[in-house]
Order: structure tokens, then C-alpha cells, then sequence
């Protein structure tokens, strides 16, 4: 449920770094078990900045609405277009379909602020 | 679609869902009319007229209207007829008497663009509520105009917005608010211009003095708090918190949507705190629902009155009251007078109580929610372990792993005829089901209330199933959440 070549966030966030310098952004199974039903998610402008830990986007469930943290800093070169359409996805395969955006990281160091798999699932208990 | 064939089925079993127009018959009608007393005028020609497929009315009898509209009433889940301890809302009962003043011909039947020297009736009603809200607050100036709770936290914002730059310090935007907080709060201070800084709560659900403090600075211009929190317990550092934000320069709001813990007990104003607002149809026993009107008065300390929203109502010297706007007023926040007929409702419920009867709501309201809380809290486990004020916090952990997630426990109260609590806010706690019973219902209404969920717990072990697939008796089951919010059907299919 936590596959091991992630990084991941306190936030519940993961991140999947790629070729170069281009990451790959979901949530965790854990943040869509605990959100529930997925409805909707605000997904970045392309080409629009974001730092590390901070809001990125909201992501709505039945139950509640939340804000979306970033696991890294950089810029977005691209977004999951797939989730306006279906949000679900979001639940049904977090890391495959499910992704939320890539960015083009400013400073790789960085990673090394994120979790592995082990250390995330440790938070969780 | 018409069920109406079907013997001895009762409504919530078969509901008829058919709406007024598919129970027209052409040529039926409610009214008969008696033969004209003056002569027949041509009607317009046909350009003027609209062709008859554009609007259409039923043609019903009269009992056809009373029955339709009976039976929508019947579908309703209302305080009226059922137990609604729904946290963070303060359903109380609504006195009807409210209701009879309210209607009284000198409220009903006058203008708001009347001059106020033939309303000094109403202004009276007026200049009193904001008097006594002044009173119960602890702040003494009183903005009735708002027209709902978060009207009342924008006009808020604006006032401290507004006598900030009065200050010289209009580069204040940021809002510091808790995580715990209501949901308009952030949404209020958006609105205001204001950017979101996140406050921690601490492992006791209070706000976590350590990073409000690290977070008050030059650039902070309220912190806003929930008092009681929306854990439903009363913040014992208020006053080190408040002499943080203002030591950094800002400005304390409390939201007062949990007025109905703290009447007759504290005021807001000797706790340091310089805005409020207070949600009518919570604490005063006005309507809720039906999409309004609601009224969220704003209250501010005397140094911030002259920017209250007009108009407020004044009193000259010779003792004659008139609508008036305060010298540095953030202005007009809609039309007229806010929601006069709900002043009207508000003021007869302070009036008919008297200020000793509303500390005993308070009183009441918090005994009763520590005794649902002592009731159940084996059963259930508590989102803090403490003494709580008007509503208390369960957490639907234990009966989550179990297999039935806080959502379906709601549910299943409707089969027993309750309710349901608010579920999952405040979002920091689990499986959240924030129970307000109010001072106004029964302990023998509690009692069967925690027998019930007791009922419940029970049913997890012996038939989750039927649990999670509740409600079972009402006119809808289970809906599909997640496809209405993802697919919503916004027009009436048919």
C-alpha cells in the first residue's frame, strides 16, 4: 500500500522521482482512505510555481475539503487532466491513475526532506 | 408515479413523489370566483400575450393543495418532530411566541423605507436587542445589519481591516485561525483580502499557544477563535492568547456561534476579545433553514463602534430613536435593516427569559452535554477527555475498525427517529460525531438518545450490515453521495 521507490510527505503526499529532474505528485492510500469518496480535485495551473510544503490545490470528499500540500519545490509541467473528469481515481489507484501533477524540481536535496516508505507508515500508527 | 391507488401505505414507506403539476386536471380549480360587478376589458393582443406552453400552472382543488403541501411537510426531519443534535448548529426548540410577536401587525405591516419617526416602535425593538447583546457580549457596539453568521465574520473582518488602516498599518492581511475552526472562518477572511495562516491545536484541544506566538507578527491582523472551540471546550489560555495578538498589534475576533455555552457565564469583551458576531438562529431560538433569513449581528468593543455596518439605531437627546451611520462605517452590507422580523423573534426570546433565564439556557445546555458525554463515553471514545461545554466531541473510532464508519452510525439514527449529529467536523478528529444536545430537550430525550446509540453500538457486532446500508425506514435510503457530488442531476428529471 506504500510502494518503496516513493517518497513521502507527513502531509500524505507522495512523490515519484522520475528521469531527471521531473517528479511525479499523488496523495497516499492512506489520505484517500481517510477522505473518503473523492469528488473533485483543484488541480495547479501548468507552469505555475510551487514550494515545498506548501498548498498546491484542494482535493474534496464527501466528508470534507482539503488543502493539498506539495512534497517538493519547482515548477509544474504538467497535471492530471484525467481527474476532472474522475476524481475517483484518486481512490482506486493513488499511485498509477490516480497521480495529481509532475514538477520539474528546483533543488533534488530537497528529497531528502520526504520519508521513506517504512518512516511514513511508522507516522501512521 | 401516483401511489395514491395503494391502501393503508404510510408516507414513509411509499412516499407519493409526484410533484403539484402532475396532479393538475385541466379545467380544476381551487377557487370559484363570483360573476364580475364591472365590465369585461379586451385582453391585449396576441403579441402581448405569452403563448400558454411558457408557463404553466397547476390546476388543482384546494384539497389537492392542502395534501400536497401537508405531505411535504411530513417529509421533513425538524425540531418540531424529532431529536436534532446536530453539533455546532444549537438546534433549540423555537418558542412559538417568538412567532406570534413577530407577526403582530405593527412589526409585520410597516416599511423599511417608512421615516423613522412612525416606526419608533420597531427602532425601540431594535436599539434594546442591540443594548442586550451588548450586554450579554460584553461588547457594547452592536451592528444588527448582518443577515447570517458569516455576514457577520466578513463585516467583522472589515471593521478590523478598517481601523487598522485607520492606524497606518492597512499592510496587516493576514488571519491567523485554528485548525479547529469553523469552516466560514477562512472563507470570511478570503473574502475580507485577508491570507490564511493555520494555527496548531494542542494535544488537549486547546490552540497551541507556542506556534500562535510564532506566528503573530507585524503582518497579523486578527486571530480567529471559536469560543467554545468546535471540540466544545472552553479555551483556558484565552487570555494569554489574546494579550499575544495584541501584543503583536492585531485584532482578537471570537466567532460567536457558540454563544449558547457562555450566556450569563463570560463575556467576550472582559476576556480581551474585540469582535464578535452572534448567530440569532443559534443562540436566540430564531428559524433556522428554509434558506434563510438568518441574522449575525456584529459586536465590537466601544473603540472600533464607529466602524460598525450601518445603520445602526441611535438614540437623540430627546429620547426619539433614528437610524444612523457610525462616523468611519465599513457601510452598507445590504439592504435595509438586516433581518428585522428575526430581531423581533430574538428579542422576544432575551425578553420572555430575562437575563438569570438565560444563564440557566447556558447552564442547561452544558449539563446536558456532559451528561450524554458521561453516558456514552465507555462506549464511545471521547476526541478530548475533558469537561466539555455546550456539545461534546465522540470519535467513531472503536466502531470503525469494527467495519462501520462514523457516516453509517449517523444514518441509522434516522431509522430510530433522531437526528443526525454533525460527522466528521471538526476535521482534526476521526470519525468525528459532535453531539449538541441543547438546553432545550428532556433528560428522558437524552436518555433515549444514548440507549439508542448504545442500540447501535450493538448492532455493529450483531449486523453491521444493516447498519451500513441504513436508514431503512425513511423515504430515501442510503444515497450515493459520491455519484451526486460527482455527477450531479441539477434539473428535475421527471
Amino acid at each position: 500500500m506504500y510502494p518503496d521507490d516513493l517518497k513521502y510527505s507527513s502531509e500524505h503526499e507522495w512523490a515519484r522521482v522520475g528521469n531527471g529532474a521531473v517528479v511525479e505528485v499523488g496523495i497516499t492510500h492512506y489520505a484517500q482512505d481517510t477522505l473518503g469518496d473523492v469528488v473533485f480535485v483543484e488541480l495547479p495551473e501548468i507552469g505555475s510555481r510551487v514550494d515545498q510544503f506548501d498548498k498546491f490545490g484542494e482535493i474534496e470528499s464527501v466528508k470534507a475539503v482539503s488543502d493539498l500540500f506539495s512534497p517538493v519545490s519547482g515548477t509544474v509541467t504538467a497535471v492530471n487532466e484525467e481527474l476532472e473528469q474522475s476524481p475517483e481515481l484518486c481512490n482506486s489507484d493513488p499511485y498509477g491513475d490516480g497521480w495529481i501533477m509532475e514538477v520539474k524540481l528546483d533543488d533534488p536535496s530537497e528529497l531528502d526532506e520526504l520519508m521513506d516508505s517504512e518512516t511514513y507508515q511508522g507516522t501512521l500508527e | 408515479m401516483s401511489n395514491n391507488v395503494m391502501p393503508n401505505v404510510s408516507v414513509a414507506d411509499m412516499p407519493d413523489r409526484s410533484l403539484l403539476m402532475d396532479r393538475s386536471v385541466p379545467g380544476r380549480k381551487a377557487i370559484n370566483l363570483p360573476a364580475p360587478d364591472v365590465p369585461l376589458s379586451e385582453m391585449p393582443g396576441d403579441g402581448l400575450l405569452r403563448e400558454s406552453d411558457d408557463l404553466q400552472l397547476p390546476e388543482v382543488s384546494q384539497l389537492d393543495v392542502i395534501r400536497y403541501f401537508t405531505l411535504l411537510s411530513r417529509l421533513n426531519f425538524s425540531i418540531d418532530t424529532n431529536f436534532y443534535p446536530l453539533g455546532s448548529c444549537t438546534m433549540k426548540y423555537n418558542p412559538k411566541l417568538n412567532d406570534q410577536i413577530a407577526s403582530l401587525g405593527g412589526f409585520a405591516n410597516i416599511h423599511p423605507l417608512q421615516d423613522d419617526d412612525s416606526v419608533q416602535g420597531a427602532l425601540g425593538v431594535m436599539f434594546e436587542l442591540q443594548q442586550w447583546l451588548g450586554e450579554a457580549t460584553g461588547l457594547p457596539g452592536v451592528g444588527l445589519a448582518p443577515l447570517a453568521g458569516a455576514q457577520g465574520e466578513y463585516a467583522g473582518l472589515l471593521i478590523a481591516r478598517a481601523a487598522l488602516n485607520m492606524r497606518g498599518e492597512s499592510h496587516r492581511d493576514v488571519a491567523l485561525i485554528p485548525d479547529s475552526a469553523h469552516g466560514t472562518n477562512p472563507a470570511s477572511a478570503a473574502m475580507a483580502g485577508l491570507s490564511v495562516v493555520t494555527v496548531k491545536t494542542d494535544e488537549s484541544g486547546n490552540v497551541d499557544v507556542d506556534d500562535l506566538r510564532a506566528k503573530a507578527d507585524e503582518n497579523t491582523c486578527v486571530f480567529m477563535l471559536t469560543i467554545p472551540s468546535t471540540l466544545g471546550l472552553f479555551e483556558p489560555n484565552i487570555i494569554e492568547i489574546n494579550d499575544i495578538v495584541h501584543d503583536a498589534g492585531g485584532l482578537v475576533y471570537a466567532d460567536g456561534a457558540n454563544l449558547n455555552a457562555l450566556l450569563g457565564l463570560v463575556k467576550l469583551g472582559d476576556l480581551g476579545v474585540d469582535i464578535c458576531h452572534s448567530n440569532l438562529h443559534k443562540t436566540f431560538s430564531t428559524p433556522h433553514g428554509g434558506g434563510g433569513p438568518g441574522a449575525g449581528p456584529v459586536m465590537v468593543t466601544e473603540e472600533l463602534a464607529s466602524y460598525l455596518p450601518e445603520p445602526v439605531v441611535v438614540k437623540n437627546d430627546d429620547g426619539s430613536l433614528q437610524l444612523g451611520r457610525p462616523g468611519n462605517s465599513i457601510g452598507k452590507i445590504n439592504g435595509f435593516h438586516g433581518s428585522f422580523s428575526i430581531l423581533v423573534r430574538a428579542y422576544t426570546y432575551m425578553q420572555s427569559l430575562g437575563g438569570n433565564g438565560l444563564r440557566a439556557v447556558s447552564e442547561n445546555a452544558v449539563i446536558n452535554a456532559n451528561y450524554v458525554q458521561a453516558q456514552l463515553r465507555d462506549r464511545f471514545d471521547l476526541a478530548v477527555d475533558r469537561i466539555c461545554m455546550h456539545e461534546t466531541v465522540l470519535s467513531g473510532k472503536r466502531q470503525a475498525d469494527r467495519g462501520v464508519p462514523a457516516l453509517s452510525i449517523a444514518k441509522r439514527l434516522l431509522d430510530y427517529g433522531i437526528h443526525a449529529p454533525t460527522m466528521y467536523f471538526p476535521l482534526i478528529v476521526p470519525e468525528a460525531l459532535m453531539v449538541e444536545p441543547t438546553e432545550t430537550e428532556s433528560k428522558e430525550t437524552l436518555d433515549r438518545f444514548v440507549a439508542v446509540m448504545q442500540a447501535i453500538d450493538d448492532e455493529i457486532d450483531s449486523d453491521p450490515d444493516s447498519v451500513n446500508h441504513a436508514p431503512h425506514t425513511l423515504p430515501n435510503t442510503r444515497l450515493d453521495e459520491a455519484t451526486a457530488a460527482r455527477r450531479p442531476v441539477l434539473r428535475w428529471q421527471g
